[in-house]
Formats: structure tokens, sequence, C-alpha cells
């Protein structure tokens, strides 16, 4: 048997969606912390049961989009209109409605990379290496099998209790996973 | 092409086929979709196909080297036709592209469950038809090597971009439109790679798709996330895809140029752009579908679909075309009505007519559902709209110009064998990235067809 500061966590293995998000609640309202559920495609409320509540992601994306279109306005303004101003007629120099197609074009760009990189950093992508990959039948859980993990590191783990709630959440089998 | 038994259904039937064949759990759909991508055997038709497109290619590149040496007197373009195939090819190309953003982004939107099976290779025909869209305006520039200069930064001659310009403009929508589409693409493609990284027996497999798919694991915060910043994307690229043939109508309409000159040009050619998509994808969706055995997944109601978005935006570029000839009379306007005049009658009249042959009658053959039943029928009716968009191109841009205000300036335009070449080459590079794609990566989304099933099985449970 090994110690508990040894090992990442415990991992149980489910055959189907509802199973999964049934046992992520209990182990939720069981008062697990540091939880995580795997599922090869987005179960509704599987986030929520895990106790992840809200995302800063369309934050962000707000923000990457008003830093482009902000940026994309000065860009023309800045060259229009104070770097190489020309006068055309006594036509405005900053003439912005022409100046409109770029600065949507930029506000959508900055916005678009705001929430892709966003999504990676925030799901700390790319991860190298990753402990949950240690378990030999993980490698379902991109094809047809759902997996829930409680991590050493929750507060309540303890290795014999923790394994034998798992155990009353009518998984297939409970496996420890290799830190 | 000869239809398979469940393509004989009676027309009456199609509209209760479901989406996605009978049968199929999370197992079955992941391993039919990732075979193709994870099998070691080529099938004969790729390795053909592959080499033929190949081939392709290297007439673009000699097309494409002759004239870097020689410069683009080696085309058909003279003064007043200084467009030519160039411009026609990039509009017909960028065009085709808007099909996959609409059915990523706008069905993902619309909740159009349909799209999940057909949106992974329409997103991927959208980022190589962006490619060779954009190959066009560069190398008609003639100096491509200073393509650059359409990008402000701070230079030594201490020049702008004329940001007033639809052509600038236009390098922005383009580029802008070419990243984010792949960006798109992209994220959808992570959790897929994950799927093939997991499945993949061949050492160098697994680790080419596991650096690509960069840790997935499928958490559900992970998924969450995902979910989040898809819903965003779509939502971003939805606008972004109008505003695209937009400005690239605009690089005509703010010219004063008769049959260029006109306010119905951007919704005209956004319609015309899906229109020509639509077409695309159904070219490629047949073959495909036959080619992989996919008949499950992308179904006859699928193709009928498909058909009916051909039939409601083709008929909105008929009514474009309605409108321009309303127009030029109404306008009372003596060049534009001689524009008009001079398409259905000067030199160029059998283009003008192959095109509404192409482009407004043949599709009204969509609307008999025994037609959109037959699969052969299908595919020959999107093949000549395929034709039909890339004259209208045609008429639009060489039409206008050939003879505009000075009679004396008045010239013929006749594309060289150069003009063939590379437009000939860029369909060549085309089907080379399709061919590729369809090998290495998953064609249809398996984590979305994941989800498709459990979404049947919740139906079925509820009944």
């Amino acid at each position: 048997m090994k110690h508990p500061e040894t090992i990442y966590g415990l991992m149980a293995e489910f055959a189907t969606p509802e199973q999964l998000l049934e046992a992520a609640r209990q182990t939720h309202d069981a008062g697990y912390t540091r939880i995580d559920a795997f599922a090869p495609f987005p179960i509704e409320g599987l986030a929520h049961a895990v106790g992840f509540h809200r995302s800063r992601l369309p934050l962000i994306v707000l923000l990457g989009g008003i830093f482009g279109g902000c940026g994309g306005f000065y860009l023309q303004y800045y060259a229009a209109a104070v770097s190489y101003p020309i006068n055309v007629g006594g036509r405005p120099l900053n003439s912005w409605p022409a100046f409109i197609p770029v600065t949507f074009e930029m506000t959508v760009l900055f916005a678009a990379f705001a929430a892709v990189f966003g999504m990676l950093a925030m799901n700390g992508l790319p991860t190298p290496y990753h402990p949950v990959f240690n378990v030999p039948r993980f490698a379902l859980a991109s094809r047809d099998r759902f997996f829930l993990c409680i991590k050493a590191r929750d507060p309540m783990f303890d290795l014999e209790l923790t394994r034998k709630f798992m155990q009353t959440l009518n998984p297939r089998e409970v496996v420890e996973i290799e830190p | 092409m000869a239809d398979s038994p469940s393509d004989k259904l009676a027309s009456a039937e199609i509209l209760n086929t479901p989406i996605l064949g009978p049968g199929h759990d999370f197992a079955s759909v992941t391993d039919k979709i990732s075979a193709i991508v994870l099998s070691r055997r080529t099938p004969k038709w790729w390795i053909l196909g592959f080499l033929v497109s190949f081939a392709l290619v290297m007439l673009l590149m000699v097309a494409t080297t002759y004239l870097l040496v020689k410069g683009v007197g080696i085309w058909g373009i003279t003064i007043p036709i200084g467009w030519g195939f160039a411009i026609i090819n990039f509009v017909w190309w960028i065009g085709i592209g808007h099909a996959g953003t609409l059915i990523s982004a706008i069905l993902l939107l619309l909740r159009q469950q349909w799209r999940t099976s057909i949106n992974r290779f329409a997103e991927a025909m959208t980022l190589f038809a962006v490619s060779c869209a954009g190959i066009f305006p560069l190398i008609h520039m003639g100096r491509p090597w200073l393509g650059y200069w359409l990008f402000p930064y701070p230079d030594t001659m201490k020049m702008w971009p004329n940001f007033r310009s639809p052509l600038v403009w236009d390098a922005f929508a383009v580029s802008t439109y070419a990243t984010v589409s792949l960006l798109f693409w992209f994220i959808g493609l992570i959790p897929d790679l994950a799927t093939l990284r997991d499945r993949a027996k061949n050492r160098a497999a697994k680790m080419i798709y596991g650096l690509l798919a960069m840790g997935w694991r499928g958490s559900a915060v992970h998924w969450e996330r995902h979910e989040t910043a898809s819903l965003l994307l779509a939502g971003l690229a939805t606008p972004l895809v109008l505003s695209v043939h937009t400005i690239v109508s605009f690089d005509f309409a703010f010219a004063i140029v008769p049959g260029w000159h006109a306010t119905i040009f951007p919704p005209y050619f956004v319609a015309g752009a899906i229109y020509a998509g639509f077409a695309m994808v159904l070219t490629l969706s047949i073959p495909i579908r036959k080619l992989f055995r996919l008949e499950d997944f992308i179904t006859m109601r699928h193709l009928d679909n498909m058909a009916k978005v051909m039939l409601a935006t083709g008929l909105i570029v008929g009514y474009g075309y309605m409108m321009e000839t309303f127009t030029a009379f109404y306008s009372g306007n003596e060049y534009e009505r001689f524009m008009i005049l001079n398409r259905m009658t000067g030199p160029y009249a059998p283009v003008y007519w192959s095109l509404i042959a192409c482009n407004i009658v043949t599709p009204q053959l969509l609307w008999f559902r025994k037609i959109r039943a037959k699969v052969g029928a299908l595919f020959a009716i999107a093949m000549v709209v395929n034709l039909g968009m890339w004259l209208e191109r045609f008429v639009i841009v060489i039409t206008s110009l050939h003879r505009d205000f000075l009679p004396s300036s008045w010239h013929m335009y006749y594309p060289t064998r150069w003009d063939i070449f590379t437009f000939v080459g860029t369909i060549g590079l085309f089907l080379f990235l399709v061919f590729l794609f369809l090998r290495y990566l998953p064609l249809i989304s398996i984590f979305e067809m994941r989800t498709l099933v459990a979404e049947e099985e919740k139906k079925e449970a509820a009944n």
C-alpha cells in the first residue's frame, strides 16, 4: 500500500454520462473539493457538479475586442491625421466612416485571439505531462468511458475512506493514479 | 455516381430521415471516423487523386515561377481590362470559403444539429479556398515580394497604406478571416486530436497527434471553457464572414465603373458566396460519403438541407441580377444602360446567358423533392452552380471593364494559357489540401458526433 502523498489521487470509471454526472454531484455534496471529471464530450452540468461556477473567458474576449477595436482605430487615425496628414480638397483628416471596416476587422481578430489563447491558458494547455494518463484505461476517456478523479491534495482525502466512498458510487473500478 | 440502397428513398421519407444512422453509440462513431485516419491501408483512389492534384500543384508552381520571371504581361490583362482572371478567381475562391463558416458558426448559433457531420470538412474547405484566393491578389500585384506594403508598419519611406481604400480593407478582412477560420478550426480539432493520440498504434502518429492535442484530457472544466470559446468564436465569425464578402464587393462598388457602382453589391455578393460555397460542400460531400461509406453520418437529410440552402440563396442571387438590370434602366444613366445591354447582347453575351442558365435556371430543379432525393442529380446541379458562379464573376469583372465610358479605349479580353494554368493550378492546390486533410485529420468532428449520440439517446429515453 502506497502512502497518500505518493499518489496523485483516485480514479473511478463509469460507463455512462448519467452515472458520471450523478457520481460527481454526490462527491461534491460529500464535501470533496479537489475533484475532476473526464468525459469524451461536453456534458451539461458536469462542470458545475465538480464545483466550477463561472468562466471569466467572456470578459477576456470582451477586453480583447475592445483592445483590438481601439487599437485598430487609433492606428488609422495616427496614420491619416498625425503621422502623414494629406489635405485632399479640405476633407477632414479624421475621416472616421472610412476607418470602420479595418476597426471592425481588428476588433474581431483580437477578440478571437483572446478567446483561443485565453481558453488554452486558463485550461493550462499545452500540458506536456499529466498524471491521469498513467491510468491505462484513461485512453478510453476520449472514446466512450467516463472518469471521476479525487485528488490526493483534497483536505478530506484518505486513501482507504475515499476509496470506500468511491466504491459506493457504483463505478466499474477504482484505481490509484501514479503521480 | 450510382445511388446506394440507402439513397433510394421515396422522396417524402427524406424529412423523416434521421441525421444519424441507427445503431450508433459513442464507441462506434469514434472508431468509424478515427479508423479513416489511423488505417494503415491507403485507398487506391486516394493515391490516384493525390497524384493528380499534386501534378496540378506543380503546374501552379511553373505558372507562378514563369510569372515572377516575366511579369504580369504573360496574362491576358490589358488596359482597360486590368483585372482579368486573377480577380475573377480571387472572388470565386473566397466566396466558396463562406459556406464553411456559415455551417460552422451561423448554424451552430442557430442550433441546427444537422451541421455536425459536415461542419469539419466544410471548415477545412474554407481554409483551403481562402488559401487559393489569397494567392491571386498577391501575384496580380506584379511585384508580389512587396506585398507587405499593404500592411501598416513604420517604414523608412514614412508612408502608410491608404486606409480609405477598399483594397486595404480587403487585405485586412481576408487576412483576419483566414486567421479566425484557422483558429476556430483548430479549437474544434483539439479534442479529436486527443482521440487520435489515444487510439493511434503507430509511435510517430501518437507523438504528432499528441503534440497537436497539447495534452487535452477531456476535463469537465476544460470542456466548459472549450464550449464557451467555441460559442464566442461562432459569434465573432458570424459578422466577420458577412463583412468579408461585403468588403470584397466594395472593391467593385466603390469604383465608378458602370456595372460595379451599385449599392446592391454587398448583400448580393454575400448571398452569392453562400450559394457557391454550398455548391462546393455538396460537390465534396457526395463523393466523400460514398468513398468512405459515411452514408450513416452524412445522410440524405443533409444533402436535402444543403440543396434547400442552395435554392434559397440562388433565388437571392437571381433577385440581385434582376435588380442590376432594373437599376440600370431606372437610373436613366446612358452608361449604365449601355453596360447592361452590352452584357446581354454584346461580344460576351454567350457568357452572360450561360451564367443565367447555370445560376438561375438549373437550380430551379431543386424545387422538386424527387430531384433532391437523387444524389447524382444533386452532384450535377452543384457542379453547374460552381461553374455558374465563376461565370458570374467573369461577367462582373470583364464586361464592366471592357467597354466603359470612352469607346476609343474599348478592348476585348482573352485569357492566355498562363491564366488558365494558374487557375487550374489553384484547383489542384485546393484538391491537394483536401486529400491531405481526408487522410491525416478526422473529416467529421468526432466529439460533436458523440454529443449527437448522447442527445439521440436522451430523445429515445424521453419517448
